[in-house]
């Protein structure tokens, strides 16, 4: 390389990034992010739009006691920390085994070209 | 009883001594920690990004920390132990809220940004006058932030130190600024991330001992602690259901739901979050800090029920709101109750202990924000727009401690206004601005290839505006008993939120500015950005 680029950190030649962004391969790492986690946030927030709507909206059902004190307002606002605890869970083990070996695989070769 | 509370609390000066010694004990160690940490930073990755070394649970913790203020622990407390069920929508939101962190924004954000947030809203844009936006946006989201930590900061000390004149109380905020000028300055990310994760520990243990001790006297039973909260409240059954403060009329129902969205929709675009992501080596390490953090502060927002129950139960309503009619003081009030009472030595061991912990998570947040603020202000601003990327990294990383001394003036300022409300309802507006101006532009920027330069503008400052021009003509800041100005009277917007309003209307605006655009967007920069976002090639 004849002169070193301004910023040292930057990759010294710029990959084709719109073949790489046309290609089969990063169409597939995209489709499966996007497959993922764009129904997922759909789904998580309609799910706690539910539960705020309920709240303000349904307080007879939200006020209905299940155990002793307990009601079905608690058991509903628990089941909110349930479900992100799960869908975290979820996401990065979606990620380890779809996304990871397939950026690991464009970056390596991106890298191996520069 | 409310009189001998607040004795309590103001006469016996050996809980003064204590509370002091503690809290000096935590500057020291974080001090020290700062200086050690400074020596470390050489270079702007150092100052901004603390060298990206650290590993994703460190982060997760510091993460964490970050996000753990004193409107999770005095505030949410505050809430459900006087309003009750409608307190605990604020913990469901800022913990449901990290979803939207990591499945759409901690990692591509970690693969293409360098700094700051700016550097991903204006990666496809022209630079100036995107950078310009971003740096306004983040510095206004972050004085909002600021101004509860610092209202939550004299509250405190009122109850504690026994302090009641506002030139003592000044001296404290004053006290607070300098310290946290002092962390960022000399520490810079690194020294930041450290106090970060020291406060993090220390305010779990101490929530996890005084939700231990609350839940040992009712034996274990949430039921039971439940049922006692309900009757000793006053309001019976209806403490445990939702309504006792939003469900009152249909406006306040729209504010629950106008709430609820800037939750939810906040934490993405918040800017301090954001910029821990640049402290660990990948956007894999990014995702792993975001599943730390997420459980750590799911544990603690759990919590946070008992301790908000527990005050409700063992305290009267009255004594809670003599001490602070917003609530504020709930959870140290609690924790001196359950620890036998402000004249046993182990009520007051347990009030200084909580205070020590809720004074360090104060300093910490602070830290973090001006930090935020502070990179915003030299890299995007400075750097980028006034010198037009021709500064030197020295300059820039001068320019950030200038700027730390600036916001670190300005929060001390505002710290001395803003003492009766709320401070996770002061919080909850800073999700809203950071929401409606920050969260649809990371967005649209990652995911939406029509985006435009035009887009980013109109919806970072439409966004921005309208949130901040809602708020101010909101019953939040005049024309009610609980308002900043209580003696004036200009609100027309009913919400205390703006949320529902502003979040619409950025994403709206961002659309619209991109449709109605002259320029076309730039093809190839959306390519560099989604390839780089997505698979980390050139990550610095």
């Amino acid at each position: 390389m004849d002169t070193a680029p301004p910023d040292q950190q930057r990759p010294q030649h710029d990959p084709p990034y719109v073949q790489v962004q046309s290609s089969g391969e990063f169409g597939e790492l995209r489709h499966a992010h996007r497959s993922f986690a764009f129904p997922l946030t759909a789904a998580f927030v309609s799910w706690y739009l539910l539960y705020v709507l309920l709240s303000s909206y349904a307080g007879g059902f939200m006020g209905t006691k299940v155990v002793g004190n307990i009601n079905v307002a608690l058991v509903f606002g628990l089941a909110q920390f349930l479900t992100t605890f799960l869908i975290a869970w979820w996401y990065a083990r979606h990620a380890a085994t779809k996304l990871d070996p397939r950026s690991q695989a464009i970056r390596s070769r991106l890298e191996g070209e520069a | 009883m409310s009189d001998t509370l607040i004795l309590a609390a103001g006469d016996a000066s050996e809980h003064r001594t204590l509370i002091i010694s503690l809290f000096s004990v935590f500057v020291v160690a974080t001090l020290g920690i700062t200086i050690w940490a400074g020596r470390q930073t050489k270079d702007a990755a150092d100052f901004y990004a603390g060298g990206r070394q650290f590993s994703s649970f460190q982060n997760g913790l510091a993460v964490s920390g970050d996000y753990m203020s004193a409107a999770s622990f005095l505030g949410i407390a505050g809430i459900i132990a006087l309003k009750g069920y409608d307190g605990f929508l604020y913990s469901i939101g800022f913990l449901v809220a990290w979803l939207v962190a990591l499945l759409l924004v901690a990692e591509p954000l970690r693969n293409s940004g360098r700094y700051t947030m700016g550097d991903v809203l204006a990666y496809r844009m022209r630079q100036r006058p995107v950078r310009t936006a971003a740096g306004a946006s983040t510095i206004v989201v972050s004085i909002f932030y600021l101004l509860a930590q610092m209202a939550g900061a004299g509250v405190l000390v009122s109850l504690l130190l026994g302090i009641t004149s506002d030139a003592g109380k000044i001296a404290i905020v004053a006290l607070v600024g300098v310290l946290m000028i002092v962390y960022v300055t000399i520490g810079g990310m690194k020294g930041t991330t450290w106090v970060q994760m020291v406060k993090a520990v220390l305010l779990i243990a101490g929530t996890v001992l005084i939700t231990f001790l609350i839940l040992w006297k009712y034996d274990f039973n949430i039921s039971d602690l439940l049922g006692s909260a309900a009757k000793n409240s006053g309001h019976g059954s209806s403490f445990l259901e939702p309504g006792l403060k939003y469900g009152i009329t249909d406006t306040s129902k729209l504010d629950f739901i106008s709430l609820g969205i800037a939750l939810v929709l906040g934490t993405a675009g918040l800017p301090h979050i954001l910029i821990r992501f640049y402290t660990v080596p990948t956007a894999k390490a990014a995702r792993k800090s975001v599943n730390w953090a997420i459980g750590i502060i799911g544990a603690f927002y759990l919590m946070t029920i008992v301790l908000g129950f527990g005050a409700a139960a063992l305290l009267s309503q009255k004594e809670i709101t003599d001490s602070n009619p917003a609530g504020n003081t709930a959870a140290p009030l609690a924790a001196m109750e359950v620890g036998g009472g402000g004249d046993s030595t182990g009520g007051a061991i347990l009030l200084a202990v909580i205070s020590a912990v809720a004074f360090a998570t104060i300093l910490a947040v602070v830290a973090g924000l001006t930090l935020a603020s502070s990179s915003s202000f030299a890299h995007d601003i400075y750097a980028n727009v006034i010198r037009k990327g021709q500064a030197t990294e020295k300059e820039e990383v001068r320019a950030a401690r200038i700027a730390t001394v600036l916001i670190g003036a300005v929060a001390i300022v505002l710290g001395a206004f803003a003492r009766d409300i709320n401070v996770a309802g002061l919080v909850a507006l800073a999700f809203a601005v950071a929401a409606s101006a920050n969260l649809p532009t990371i967005l649209y920027s990652l995911f939406w290839k029509r985006f435009t330069t035009q887009g980013a503008l109109w919806s970072i400052y439409g966004g921005l505006i309208s949130s901040v021009v809602l708020v101010l003509f909101s019953p939040v800041v005049s024309g009610k008993e609980t308002s900043m100005f209580k003696n004036a009277d200009f609100y027309w917007f009913p919400l205390e939120n703006p949320g529902l309003i502003s979040i619409p209307l950025g994403f709206l605006l961002g659309w619209l500015g991109s449709l109605l655009s002259k320029e076309e967007p730039d093809k190839e920069k959306y390519a560099e950005l989604e390839v780089r976002s997505l698979t980390g090639y050139g990550a610095h």
